[in-house]
This record gives C-alpha cells, structure tokens and sequence, in this order.
C-alpha cells in the first residue's frame, strides 16, 4: 500500500519548528512537514477523539506557522481596503473581520483575518496563512510602501477551541470571558503581552493567542494542565473547519476562484460592494449582479466511501459539472462528507449528484452549510 | 502452522496451505490512524502480484492495497465494511481484509519475512 505523506520526506527543503516541537514530539505527535513547518498531524488518541474531544471540550492548536503582522501608518485602514474586499474602514477599534487578498481578475490570493487596533484606523493586526505569508507580505510592501509592516516573527500563535475554552481560560487570561466574538483585546501573561482574538476555526467558540515564542511553551504547559484541554493536531483541525463549512486556501479558495463563488458574500459589506476599489472589484460586482457559473456547496455522501479532493463531480445524467476541494469523513455526523463547486442550478440543497471516486459514481446530494451548528460566541442583543 | 510473510509496502501475507489472507500491517495502521472505510474486492476476481485489490481510507486519506502474490480472491473479510475500525484495533488478526489462491507458491519468495520486515520498519520510524 502508498502511506501517503506520511513516511515520505520532504527533503527540498528542512522544515522550520515551532516553539512547541519538543512538546509535540513528547505528546506522541506524528510530525509531518505542513506549509514549511513540523507539525503535529494527531497525537496518540488519533483524529477522530481528537475531534470529538474538542466539540466537547477545549482544543489547543500550535498554528504558530501562520503570518502575523501589524501594518500601520497614517490611513492604513483606508489604503488596506485597497487590497481586500473587507470593510476595515467600517470595523469598530478592537473588533476582527475575515477577509481576502484578491487579484485583478477576482481571485483569490489568501484569506485573512485583521483586526482594526486604534480608533484612527492607523494600525492593524493581520493573521495570515503560512503557505501565503511570504507572498502576502511581499504584497503588502509592493502595494503599500508608505505603511510599515511588522511581521511578528518572534511570536507563537495558539488557539484553544471548544466549549469549555472560555471557561478554562480565564482562569489563565482573566477578563477573556467577557470578549465578544471576533474581537481582540490585549493581556499580560507573566509580564508579556498576549493578544487575544475569540475567533477560530472550528465552528466552536474559541480563542486564538498571539504569545511571544520565549513563553509560547510555558503557556502551552499551562492550558494543558488543565483536564478540559488536549493537544490537537492538524488532522483534527481540517475535519473540524470542514465540518463548519469553512474554506481552506489551496482547496477552496485559490488564485481562480473569486470570493462570490466561495459564497464568502457575507465578507464583503455593502459599501464596499458600491465603492468597489479593491483588485478584482469588476468581477465581484459582476457575478454579485449577474450571478456566478459555479460556486460552494457542501455535499453529503450516501454511502460510507468517502470522496476526496479532485474528485468529480457529476449530475444524475453522468455529465461532469464540478469538482470535489475538500472531503473525508465527518467525525461528528459519523459519515463522509465534501465541499466542493458546481453550476448555481444544481446548488439547491437536496440536489442529487454523484462523486466519481475511482471511476465510480457514489451517491451524493447538496446539503447547507456548515454541516455541524456552529456555536460561536454571540451575545444577545438587547 | 501458518507463517507470515510482508511487502516492502506494509501488506501481509499469512499463509495457510495454497491460500492466504492479505491484510495490512500494524505499523501501517498506526502510520494512517483512524480507518473509516474499507473498499474490497469482489470475490473471484483475479489479481496479479502488485496490483492494486483493495483500498483503506483513514480520515486523511485513500491508501491502495496491493496483493503480495498473485491469485483468484476466495474471501473477503465483510466485517470491515461495517466496522472498519477493527483494521486499527487488530490489523495483523480480525482486520485481515482479503484471501488469495495463491497461483504461483515461488512469489512467496520475493517477500520478507517478519525478521526483515521489521528492519525495514526500523528505517521508517
């Protein structure tokens, strides 16, 4: 049988490590070269209690091989609205949006997240994807030379996700209970700075900790001293986004893909719909129009075989109409599930396709997503 | 008494007479972890040595099954569509997954016994 990039090593280039490596490989983590770092794919108890665990519980994540940055300057909220779709302008100080870099034909060249630090708009924190961030950064300084970009190398990213993770982490971070969904607030942690952002990336709620590389262990140490928390690996991570319906870059998104086909129409506010003035504005106005000729849905397969990504996608007459960008098996729901792009009118949940998975076709029908609830931190308005 | 033989690629084969039941290692499982479907082959068919008769999917990925030796399939191990789990749980015993007519008795020849498999799993780990 072919172990699939598992024992095959990459050996172009030696893979970075992350503050937490010693941990990882103490835990039992079978390390795997991911995006140019060692990373943990599961740790002993495996993917799918690793999952389950953290539906219930509270995951820690090292996602240290993500870009962070500030970029700041006079206008660097305004003059970063020319990069992505997002509404930074419009984002309270303290608060986060998820947004993309597109290019000039609509695409899509990363997804990020960014945070609007001051009320004057003048400085922002950006958390980007590792396999991007060289790429995102070398965007930043080309576009925006006058604003200065800090990229945060010294620092460890850590997100804890579940729904006990606020509860186990104000006891560490006191006051973090109290943040409401996307938004980041600032702490000290034996005398350092953490910034925390409640986001994630596993439809529950959770955090993501921003903690200098020189304590980023002890913090480690810390939550997983507690009986709520386990080390998670990045097995885990991709069947907990993919349940929650949430794009991966490289899968979902990509250089040809606009963000209307993604169905991340909710990223973009209305103002900016008008105004337009970030790359690739045309074709989202276009295709916010006119309608787009493929976009994002999830799929549920009938039968226990999963289908992977690539796999095609074809309708009850056998012609091929889309391709499948992310699938496997859902540890939640106990069945295989994929995303992936086909026509709009084939889009309706309830539509029945089917996966071409070795040359057969497996029974499928379009479902809404996320797959799973997700139960993200909302506080009620009154 | 039956005796095991394995492939460079994590395949077992444990003999009983003219036939034996092809599995995939323990190392194998642990290397893909949680198994969550088994796709075997259809009873009767014939494999040529190497060629691909089953298939593993772990949440991560699809993995081929090759048969160590060529052959007619006389049985396939059902209980694994239903619970594929049991690959991870006992790989070696209960998670065999096929059984071969074994056509030509001097393939065995070519495969490695438990002795040489387990310096080849030496280099892996």
């Amino acid at each position: 049988m072919t172990i699939q990039n598992i024992t095959s090593q990459d050996i172009s280039a030696q893979p970075e490590r992350t503050p937490l490596y010693a941990r990882h490989v103490a835990l039992g983590g079978r390390m795997t070269p991911f995006a140019g770092y060692e990373l943990p794919v599961n740790y002993r108890s495996g993917i799918i209690a690793e999952h389950l665990f953290t539906r219930e519980n509270a995951g820690l994540f090292d996602v240290s091989h993500m870009g962070q940055a500030f970029l700041s300057g006079a206008d660097a909220a305004r003059k970063f609205e020319s990069l992505v779709p997002g509404d930074v302008c419009g984002l309270a100080p303290g608060r986060t949006r998820y947004t993309q870099f597109t290019n000039e034909d609509g695409g899509v060249l990363d997804d990020l997240m960014v945070t609007r630090l001051d009320a004057a708009g003048e400085k922002l924190f950006l958390v980007v994807n590792a396999a991007c961030k060289t790429a995102d950064f070398e965007l930043l300084r080309e576009k925006l030379p006058e604003l200065r970009l800090e990229i945060l190398e010294d620092r460890a990213l850590l997100a804890l996700q579940g729904p006990r993770a606020g509860s186990v982490l104000e006891r560490h971070i006191p006051g973090v209970a109290q943040m409401v969904f996307m938004s980041l607030q600032e702490f000290a942690w034996r005398g350092a700075a953490l910034f925390v952002t409640r986001s994630g990336y596993t439809g529950e709620d959770g955090f993501e900790i921003s903690v200098p590389a020189v304590i980023a262990d002890d913090l480690a140490a810390a939550l997983l001293a507690e009986e709520e928390v386990r080390a998670i690996g990045l097995g885990a991570r991709d069947s907990l986004r993919l349940e929650a319906g949430l794009c991966l870059y490289g899968h979902e998104l990509d250089e040809t893909t606009s963000p209307i086909e993604a169905a991340l129409n909710w990223s973009i506010s209305k103002r900016r719909r008008q105004e337009g003035g970030f790359p690739g504005a045309a074709r989202v106005q276009r295709e916010l129009a006119q309608g787009v000729f493929r976009v994002r849905v999830g799929l549920a397969l009938d039968g226990k075989a999963p289908a992977r990504d690539g796999a095609e996608i074809a309708d009850t007459n056998g012609v091929i109409v889309g391709r499948v960008t992310s699938g496997g098996f859902s540890p939640s729901l106990g069945r295989p599930i994929a995303m992936g792009y086909v026509p709009p009118s084939l889009s309706t949940p309830g539509t029945e396709l089917s996966l071409i998975v070795r040359g057969k076709p497996l029974a499928a029908h379009v479902v809404a997503l996320p797959f799973v609830a997700t139960r993200y931190h909302r506080v009620a308005k009154n | 008494m039956s005796k095991t033989l394995y492939t460079k690629d994590h395949e077992y084969i444990r003999i009983d007479g003219d036939t034996g039941a092809v599995g995939i290692t323990d190392f194998a499982q642990g290397q893909l972890g949680d198994v969550v479907f088994v796709e075997l082959p259809q009873v009767g068919a014939t494999h040529k040595k190497g060629e691909a008769a089953a298939v593993v999917e772990s949440v991560k990925a699809a993995s081929e099954v090759y048969t160590p030796v060529a052959g007619d399939v006389i049985e396939v191990n059902g209980e694994l569509e239903d619970n594929p789990a049991i690959v991870n749980e006992d790989a070696g015993g209960k998670g065999w997954f096929f059984k071969v007519k074994i056509a030509d008795q001097s393939e065995l020849a070519c495969l490695l016994d438990e002795a040489a498999y387990k310096d080849l799993i030496a280099t892996l780990a």
